[in-house]
């Protein structure tokens, strides 16, 4: 950190006035939306508040959403871990193409990370006639949901990973099986102690988003209540009902778990030094 | 490592692929009736110009945020650090009924705005404000780590070599942070022009006025106009190629004048 002399200080002045308005448009742009989701969700009372997250659909909701959070991120966790192991231990030609197509998800709008799969698994897909010959649905049913989101949570884990991994190098690796360590061994006992903090933070990360996202869900999922709706799709479908109260219920469920990402990722951060880095 | 190219390939390659298989499939004049149509040129138009300005508006707050985080200690200082990510953490829909109950006519604050004859919801202002909001800490993280890296020398030996502050801030200063801004702002405008979620409950969603392309997407779509559907993927998706080529372009100038 800086520390600033006075030839570096500013004029206080301008201090007030930044800090002012940083202030100021924190506060307008981030927090004063998150309060009325709380705010809107309570309106009616503690009593409608419940009853709305404990209602079947929202039940259902909530139990899909952490379903498909529990198939998308251990996917992405074992890819994550496979990828920046290949990428920061291993020479090879295209490795730069291959970090660019590692972020690919990140760039692609969600609406079409959800289409492609439509168009793969879909009626009219490439698979489509095989798949409603052998009566098998993944376009409006979990499974193209769970891949869909698997899509869009691809890069989280790889990417805090990779840099890690390379700064690291493979000395403790190469030490560890000369010692006659297995390769397993060698992973379990060196490698993840080193990256543990930076895999719990890109699997929080991960999670977050695969609980939270919405268009490619919503382009697969068909909006089946009670069968294929995630809490953010249950959201919207209450919200288009005009049914606020219990629309925002959910989003403070949502909200909560964002919360809650915000919390364990700064304590991560305070914990194990990592440096910020951007999404 | 083949298991790393077998699943980037599973999972990504051969769906995208697919789009452009698919738009392939209508021909040159398939693929320009479907993209050449009023409707979908004022969402294109729509969608990039407003991300755009949503991209420059995150450019000026996010300067403004980054530096007197890292800049100013002042109390509430790690807090609002902290929020500064929460558009990553909220996911997209509960930002988006939040924004649009905030500045609806009879929100929080579409009421006091109403009466100066200024409508947010269900209007182009409001999809700016979402996708300002979504944007934001592309920015703000973009610029943290560059200005907490700065050498102060450089400023004592501008600021005792005779330059008032305000000079040194213009040639010293941001020269140093401009990579930094142009990455941070183009992330943010990459992050816009695809953004769905945030903005549905915000825009409206009339053709030809406040439709995004995303959502234009998903209506053609719904209607089973997969061809349509199709090519509007394919060329988003070129111009999300192209936006990642220059991003990656832009970060490599921004680290190279980083460690210079």
């Amino acid at each position: 950190m800086n520390v600033p002399t006075r030839s570096t200080q500013d004029p206080l002045w301008a201090r007030v006035l930044l800090i002012g308005s940083a202030v100021g448009f924190l506060v307008l742009f981030l927090l004063v939306p998150l309060a009325s989701v709380f705010v809107e969700a309570f309106r009616k009372g503690v009593a409608v508040y419940f009853a709305s997250l404990t209602e079947e659909n929202a039940r259902s909701a909530i139990v899909l959403t952490l379903t498909i959070a529990a198939i998308a991120v251990p996917f992405n966790a074992v890819f994550g871990v496979a990828a920046a192991w290949a990428v920061a231990k291993f020479q090879f030609k295209g490795k730069s193409l291959l970090l660019a197509l590692i972020d690919l998800p990140f760039a692609v709008s969600p609406v079409v990370s959800g289409l492609v799969y439509v168009l793969l698994f879909g009626r009219n897909g490439l698979f489509g006639n095989w798949l409603i010959a052998h009566n098998i649905k993944i376009i409006f049913a979990v499974p193209g949901m769970a891949l869909a989101t698997i899509f869009v949570t691809f890069p989280f884990v790889a990417r805090e990973l990779i840099p890690l991994m390379q700064s690291q190098g493979s000395d403790q690796e190469y030490a560890a099986l000369s010692l006659g360590a297995s390769g397993w061994q060698t992973f379990r006992r060196v490698t993840l102690p080193n990256i543990k903090w930076a895999l719990f933070y890109g699997v929080i990360l991960c999670n977050a988003r695969a609980m939270g996202e919405f268009g490619a869900v919503s382009v697969v999922s068909g909006h089946i209540r009670g069968e294929t709706n995630t809490l953010p799709l249950h959201v919207e479908v209450l919200y288009n009902e005009y049914n606020f109260a219990a629309a925002f219920a959910c989003a403070s469920m949502l909200s909560l778990l964002g919360l809650l990402t915000l919390c364990l990722k700064t304590f991560i951060e305070w914990r194990a030094g990592l440096r910020r880095r951007n999404h | 490592m083949g298991f790393t190219l077998t699943y980037l390939g599973l999972v990504v390659l051969i769906p995208l692929t697919m789009v452009f298989v698919k738009t392939s499939g209508l021909g040159f004049n398939g693929i320009w009736t479907a993209v050449s149509t009023d409707r979908v040129i004022a969402a294109f138009r729509l969608t990039f110009g407003l991300s755009a300005l949503a991209g420059v508006l995150n450019a000026i707050f996010g300067f403004v945020v980054a530096w007197v985080l890292v800049r100013y200690p002042f109390p509430g200082r790690r807090f609002l650090d902290a929020a500064v990510d929460l558009p990553f953490a909220m996911p997209t829909a509960v930002a988006g009924i939040a924004l649009t109950a905030l500045y609806a006519p009879n929100g929080w604050i579409g009421q006091h705005l109403k009466p100066l004859g200024i409508k947010v919801a269900f209007a182009p202002l409001g999809i700016l404000i979402a996708l300002t909001f979504i944007g934001l800490p592309f920015v703000v993280r973009t610029l943290q780590p560059v200005l907490e890296d700065l050498d102060m020398a450089q400023e004592e030996a501008a600021a005792s070599l005779g330059a008032t502050r305000w000079q040194t801030f213009i040639r010293v200063i941001f020269p140093r942070l401009v990579p930094a801004l142009i990455t941070g702002s183009a992330l943010s405008f990459a992050r816009a022009v695809g953004e769905y979620g945030s903005v549905v409950f915000i825009a409206g969603n009339q053709p030809g006025k406040t439709e995004i392309v995303p959502l234009l997407i998903i209506t053609k779509l719904e209607q089973y106009d997969y061809a349509g559907a199709t090519a509007l993927a394919a060329l988003m998706l070129v111009i999300s190629f192209v936006l990642l080529l220059i991003i990656n372009i832009l970060q490599r100038w921004s680290s190279a004048r980083h460690t210079k």
